[in-house]
């Protein structure tokens, strides 16, 4: 692509954007070349897709249809585990230039290979991404994503770059030198987790920087679940416009799906990503607009294939055409995992509903975190809230009252009544990466 | 004719209330005096400083979160009756103290009232038409240093 050509202003129509835009018949034919490619690799180098395949007395020659991807086993997290570290490696080790993992929360981690050209298809979809989010040449970007085995960092910085953006590979960490460049490089976007850009926008007013009156116009969040009263407060606290983007490690990493500037679900960049919503407990396919758990294929990986990868996000696709313009289906901001699921005293809960009641009673999200335990045998919940600036008062009672709505709202939406707690500002730790919401103190 | 109040957040556990005095101290900030307000779960820890300003900065950039309210301060003589006459003033102007407490100067013998109220400065004409003296920054600084 010419890069003279490329429309530099905010909100005009960025090359990288081109696939985006693609007639539904010309991506439709794309992905069935594309998935019929990655099935037929997967088979003749992965031996527990094709030991799978067989069971089935399925060949990959069985792909006629888009629709026949049903027919195909799914590939769980468990089978990246078993298969530690390279198990699933369709590439030999000569064309693989780049290794990634991630910390399983329990047990081994899983490792993730690129090739060559899937870093380049990475940096497409990030670029496509970051396009997506409004950002474009003559941006100046700061990435507090971790560098490292986490994707986050590096996949958004190969994006930022591809696009043509500055970027300023900061990484995690250290609030108050993120704050000081924003301010002094004149940063105009910066990439985090949701939490992490919290506590920095907190620590900002406690040195007294009004981050509206800086350049800052966009934030990029992904890595984590968070809800539209967070959005709110993080747009109005830092005056920008913050987007959610979706990725995971198995697939590739950030670079999976991305909200526009119309902030009604993500683009899955769907001609790479192949998206099924399926029911999670039966495993049938679930038709277009209806809540389930989002299964995604890689149809151009060569490095690691994944084939009906079951994410345990829970989503629907949004059927309607967006009024961006993109062809890409949407998906919901996903605001629960099953993996998520709580279960005390036999309800189901999850923490976004926690996250619901503290929004709904005090305007602003405070940190907080849940404290599972077991007293006698029975399941105790605690729900730990910090005293934020907007609702300390010098008064006892005012405190006093605010705890009450608070664990009224948590007991209207739980349908049980939990244990509640104010908790000093800051006293609960911060993460520079996903934010740790649950503790689990019951031990099995 | 108010004074700032620094009020702080302290869960119940042993210790908290020293931390915040002494980074005051630190500074170099006199704490006048503090008052805690507590519960069985958590406390408020009430301070008046020499310099409220400083002190919450101070405190902020600690990590800690201040919550500055306006108060009302009397000078009485530290003797008994003192207290009584002051409240009669607010009974008889019809104004709900919020809380109060004292504290005395070691100088003299006289001793400070903090008073809150939803409305300051109704308290504050009622206190200066009944002859009591109200204490600004200024003259508290006077007092103290
Ligand atoms: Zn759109």
């Amino acid at each position: 692509m010419l890069k003279e050509l490329w429309n530099d202003a905010a909100g005009g129509f960025h090359p990288a954007s081109a696939p985006d835009f693609l007639p539904e018949s010309a991506l439709k034919e794309v992905q069935l070349r594309r998935l019929r490619a990655v099935v037929q690799r997967a088979y003749d180098n992965v031996a527990l897709f094709q030991e799978r395949l067989r069971e089935r007395g399925l060949t990959p020659a069985a792909i006629e249809s888009l629709a026949d991807i049903r027919h195909l086993p799914f590939t769980v997290k468990a089978d990246l585990r078993d298969t530690y570290p390279f198990g699933l490696f369709a590439s030999p080790m000569s064309e693989v230039v780049r290794l990634h993992a991630s910390s399983g929360t329990t047990g081994k981690p899983i490792v993730v290979a690129y090739t060559r050209e899937d870093i380049e298809v990475w940096s497409e979809v990030m670029a496509r991404t970051l396009a997506c989010c409004s950002l474009h040449r003559g941006d100046i970007v700061q990435n507090a994503f971790g560098y490292g085995l986490f994707t986050g960092g590096l996949g958004a910085h190969y994006g930022a770059e591809a696009l043509g953006a500055t970027v300023i590979p900061i990484s995690g960490g250290n609030t108050d030198r993120q704050i000081m460049v924003i301010r002094d490089f004149g940063v105009s976007a910066l990439f985090s987790t949701p939490s992490y850009f919290t506590h920095l926008v907190e620590r900002a007013s406690e040195l007294g920087i009004d981050l509206r009156e800086l350049p800052l116009r966009v934030g990029v969040f992904g890595a984590e679940p968070w809800s539209d009263g967070m959005r709110s407060h993080i747009e109005a606290a830092a005056g920008i416009s913050a987007f959610d983007i979706y990725g995971l490690s198995e697939i590739i990493g950030p670079g999976v799906a991305s909200e526009c500037p119309e902030h009604h679900g993500l683009h899955v960049f769907e001609d790479h990503f192949y998206p099924e919503i399926i029911d999670p407990e039966t495993g049938e396919p679930l038709p277009d607009g209806e809540e389930g758990e989002l299964v995604l294929t890689t149809l151009s990986k060569r490095a690691m294939p994944m084939i009906r990868y079951r994410t345990r996000d829970i989503t629907a696709i949004i059927p309607e055409r967006c009024g961006c313009g993109r062809s890409l289906r949407r998906i919901q901001r996903i605001g629960r995992r099953s993996d998520d699921m709580i279960i005390i005293r036999g309800v189901n809960i999850f923490p976004s509903q926690v996250e619901a009641a503290l929004l709904a009673v005090e305007g602003t999200l405070p940190h907080y975190r849940i404290i599972l335990s077991r007293e006698q045998g029975l399941d105790q919940m605690t729900v730990e809230v910090e005293v934020t600036p907007e609702v300390l008062s010098d008064q006892v009672r005012v405190i006093e009252d605010m705890r009450e709505r608070i664990a009224q709202a948590i007991e209207r939406i739980l349908g049980i009544r939990v244990g509640l707690r104010l908790v000093e500002p800051h006293s609960i730790e911060r993460s520079q990466g996903k934010a740790k919401r649950v503790i689990d103190q019951r031990g099995d | 004719m108010k004074l700032t109040q620094l009020s702080l957040f302290l869960e119940n556990r042993p210790g908290r209330l020293i931390e915040p005095t002494r980074l005051l101290a630190a500074e170099g900030i006199n704490v006048m005096t503090l008052c805690l307000a507590d519960t069985a779960e958590f406390g408020i820890l009430r301070l008046i400083v020499q310099d409220p300003k400083r002190a919450a900065e101070v405190l902020n950039g600690a990590g800690w979160t201040v919550n500055l309210t306006e108060v009302v301060a009397v000078e009485v003589p530290d003797q008994p009756g003192g207290l009584a006459a002051v409240l009669g003033v607010f009974e008889q102007a019809g104004l709900n103290v919020e809380y109060v407490y004292a504290f005395t100067l070691r100088r003299d013998d006289r001793a400070i009232l903090v008073f809150r109220f939803q409305e300051p400065d109704q308290a504050i004409a009622a206190l200066q038409a009944s002859g009591h003296q109200v204490l600004d920054a200024e003259r508290l600084d006077a007092l103290v240093g």
